[in-house]
């Protein structure tokens, strides 16, 4: 087994490819243990030691990983994807400086550095600071494959939350984590969900016990710095009967010239009236304007309303990443079980975004509503792919989907493919897609008034999107409106 | 406050303006009426400077400096304002944030403080119950669902908030009621009738005039020119037509 450090590469070796556009794509040199490179049985154990896991995870994940072996990369997808060789990555990187949990004031300043030029949100640093007054968002922030910081844990200890990076939970929790882990995303579901439970690092796990309304915001930061690392996180929220929480996560990563795996799993259960919101602003590092390096985001998220009157609601904001895989989805198994997805996904240059959800209607009265935006510049292409299935003894199902494309110049591509699979007659499922560009009219109006170009088409592409922004919680709605005219910029014209 | 010297232009290869001069001082309204296809549009688009209205030769300059060389949105922050025939929407966008974000980018650039959140809705209240516009109206995405009257009166609410030097009306009372057209009429002089402001408005038709009195007025025929007189002449056009009159 292999438990010392093979390599250690330092991350501040320079990139010659400096991309302006994308913020933040610095990197720090932040001293790092790697696992070697590579993905054996012994990078599987190496993960699993360094984080003192049970046997019965450890286990959990030699089982997942000698399936993943057998399984292939899917190409159903319309992406166009450079062939990935697994041997050539590092799965596992932590911070040297191992830091306390609990509170900021102990971890590595250089990280706390990181996550200030990140811009988390000014209010949010305030609380971090003591600031009264400002409203509270607890974080966990994950850097590389290692949770290095959650906040507020004992105000929420006090309320009965449990917000934990999921290493933690392991060791913790371990009758919860092995209630719900691999129940919703089982862990054959699908080659990247099987890599990430053979080598998932870290991750988020919350739970809220039953009738408690969760007293913040909850949010996890996601970073990757390290060089030639895939990201693994894993999340799990359980909200028991009755209780509410809204969770946040948002996500960068250092320009590359090279291609960086994400493949994260995300696992929701909400049993009887329970409620879950979970927002994403995926902002991962989207390669340069002719395409080089960015992240592969191929994630899996899967929420189970399990509960009757239980509701999840998906917000997603994807502006980053070379390629995106995801299709956060809700298997509404309880009665009355309400899904919501709410997406806007931009790409520009060569990005490409393969992404919707899957509405699976198993209990009766059970309604969902899907809102897809895309919005494609440059050569980029984005696809809105989506499923609604209603099984048969689903009765009185209701299905709402609503597929818009913004176009901006003529090179760029915007698909939809929606899937539609019916077994019972009560459902009634509405669909309803348009596709648009933003107009010349539009442009010369809005630039009369006094905006700048760049100013115009993130106005308009704003109020594109306003459907879904709206759905964000506030802070993050006035990053996710910058963002999105960030990411356009140098698109018109 | 504005002077154009025998200003040509094309579209798509074809000349539109011929060699039209015009000069506009502060505290004056001039009118421009014409027929179908003079260029009357197109003289407001090409000052406004949208693209694709390439100038060809002359001069357009405002307060000395050359219009033709900036691009719409400094022409905009200079003072230039074009109230539109056809506004168009933008949909999920509310009036009030396009006017905020127009405006403090327009101040932005003229290096004044932007305005709060506070002091801008004051401002707009203000400007909507000059021209009689319920601030919901204000509150819903620019120009969508709203009637061609609506759309028109938004315009000079538009115009009201963004307190131009210069304002270019392009056939702003097409699609009024009368009663609209008295509104806007009267929202037109109490905002643009100034010692220093001044209004070019294009029409087709007298009406307008009724309400907002031109200091002068030109006829517009075939790219140039061809006629000025003062507020007389447009009753003479309404009499005898533009066809008499443009030769």
């Amino acid at each position: 087994m292999a438990s010392k450090n093979l390599e250690a590469p330092r991350n501040a070796d320079a990139h010659a490819a400096v991309n302006k556009t994308y913020e933040w794509g610095f990197s720090s040199d932040i001293e790092q243990d790697f696992a070697p490179k590579g993905l054996t049985e012994d990078t599987v154990r190496f993960i699993s030691a360094k984080k003192n896991e049970p046997e019965w995870m450890l286990a959990w994940r030699l089982k997942a990983y000698r399936h993943w072996l057998t399984m292939e990369m899917p190409d159903w997808a319309k992406l166009n994807v450079e062939p990935i060789d697994y041997q050539d990555a590092y799965y596992y990187a932590e911070p040297k400086a191992k830091p306390k949990l609990g509170s900021l004031d102990e971890v590595d300043p250089e990280i706390l550095r990181v996550y200030e030029k990140l811009g988390i949100p000014i209010e949010e640093q305030k609380v971090l600071a003591g600031v009264e007054g400002a409203r509270k968002i607890a974080v966990d922030a994950v850097f590389d494959s290692v949770s290095v910081a959650t906040t507020f844990r004992k105000e929420l200890e006090e309320a009965g939350v449990i917000f934990r990076s999921i290493s933690e939970a392991v060791r913790e929790f371990p009758e919860l984590v092995k209630k719900w882990l691999g129940k919703i995303v089982p862990m054959h579901d699908n080659f990247f969900a099987t890599l990430n439970c053979a080598v998932f690092s870290d991750g988020t796990f919350v739970y809220i016990p039953e009738g408690v309304r969760c007293p913040m915001e909850l949010s996890t930061y996601f970073r990757i710095n390290a060089e030639n690392t895939g990201q693994f996180e894993r999340t799990l929220i359980i909200a028991e009967k009755g209780s509410y929480v809204s969770y946040l996560e948002g996500c960068t990563a250092p320009m590359r010239d090279e291609n960086q795996l994400h493949a994260a799993v995300v696992e929701l259960v909400a049993l009887d009236d329970a409620e879950i919101k979970y927002s994403t602003v995926q902002n991962w590092y989207p390669g340069d304007e002719n395409g080089k390096g960015g992240i592969y985001n191929f994630v899996t998220k899967r929420a189970l309303c399990q509960g009757r009157n239980s509701k999840v609601s998906w917000t997603q904001v994807e502006t980053g990443s070379a390629i995106t895989w995801k299709y956060p989805s809700c298997v509404l198994a309880g009665e009355n079980s309400i899904g919501e997805f709410y997406s806007v996904a931009v790409t520009n240059n060569h990005q490409q975004a393969d992404t919707g959800t899957k509405m699976i209607h198993l209990g009766k009265g059970s309604r969902s509503t899907i809102v897809s935006k895309g919005i494609s510049a440059g050569v980029s292409n984005n696809t809105y792919r989506g499923l609604v299935r209603v099984g048969a003894t689903a009765e009185n199902v209701r299905n709402f989907t609503q597929c818009d494309s913004l176009l901006l110049g003529d090179k760029c591509g915007a698909h939809t493919v929606p899937y539609i699979e019916v077994k019972n007659p009560s459902a009634q499922i509405e669909h309803e897609a348009t596709t648009s560009k933003i107009s010349d009219d539009q442009m010369f109006y809005a630039m009369q008034r006094g905006l700048d170009q760049e100013a115009a088409v993130s106005l308009i592409v704003n109020g594109f999107a306003k459907e879904v922004l709206q759905q964000l919680p506030m802070e993050f709605a006035v990053e996710a409106q910058k963002l999105l005219g960030i990411s356009l910029e140098g698109s018109v014209g | 406050m504005l002077k154009i010297d025998n200003l040509t232009n094309e579209i798509d290869g074809k000349a539109i303006l011929k060699g039209l001069s015009l000069s506009i001082n502060a505290g004056e309204i001039h009118a421009i009426m014409g027929p179908n296809g003079a260029g009357k549009s197109t003289l407001a688009y090409t000052l406004g400077g949208r693209p694709g209205y390439d100038v060809t030769g002359g001069t357009a300059e405002m307060d000395g400096a050359n219009l033709l060389e900036m691009a719409p949105h400094e022409r905009a922050a200079a003072g230039l304002f074009l109230g539109f025939q056809y506004p168009v929407e933008i949909p999920g966008v509310s009036n009030l944030q396009f006017l905020r974000e127009s405006l403090n980018s327009q101040r932005r650039a003229r290096a004044e403080a932007p305005l709060s959140g506070g002091e801008f809705i004051k401002l707009a209240k203000e400007k909507a119950a000059l021209l009689g516009m319920d601030m919901e109206m204000l509150k819903r995405p620019v120009n969508v669902g709203f009637s061609g009257g609506e759309k028109k009166r938004a315009e000079m609410v538009q115009m009201g908030i963004l307190d131009p030097k210069l304002a270019i009306l392009d056939e702003t009372d097409s699609g009024l009621d009368i009663d609209a057209l008295k509104i806007v009429g009267a929202g037109i002089n109490t905002i643009m009738r100034k010692p220093d402001r001044a209004v070019l408005l294009i029409t087709h038709y007298q009406r307008l005039l009724d309400y907002v009195k031109p200091d002068f007025v030109h006829v517009l025929a075939d790219g140039r020119i061809t006629r000025t007189g003062g507020a007389e002449l447009a009753l003479e056009l309404e009499r005898e037509g533009y066809r008499e009159l443009a030769a």
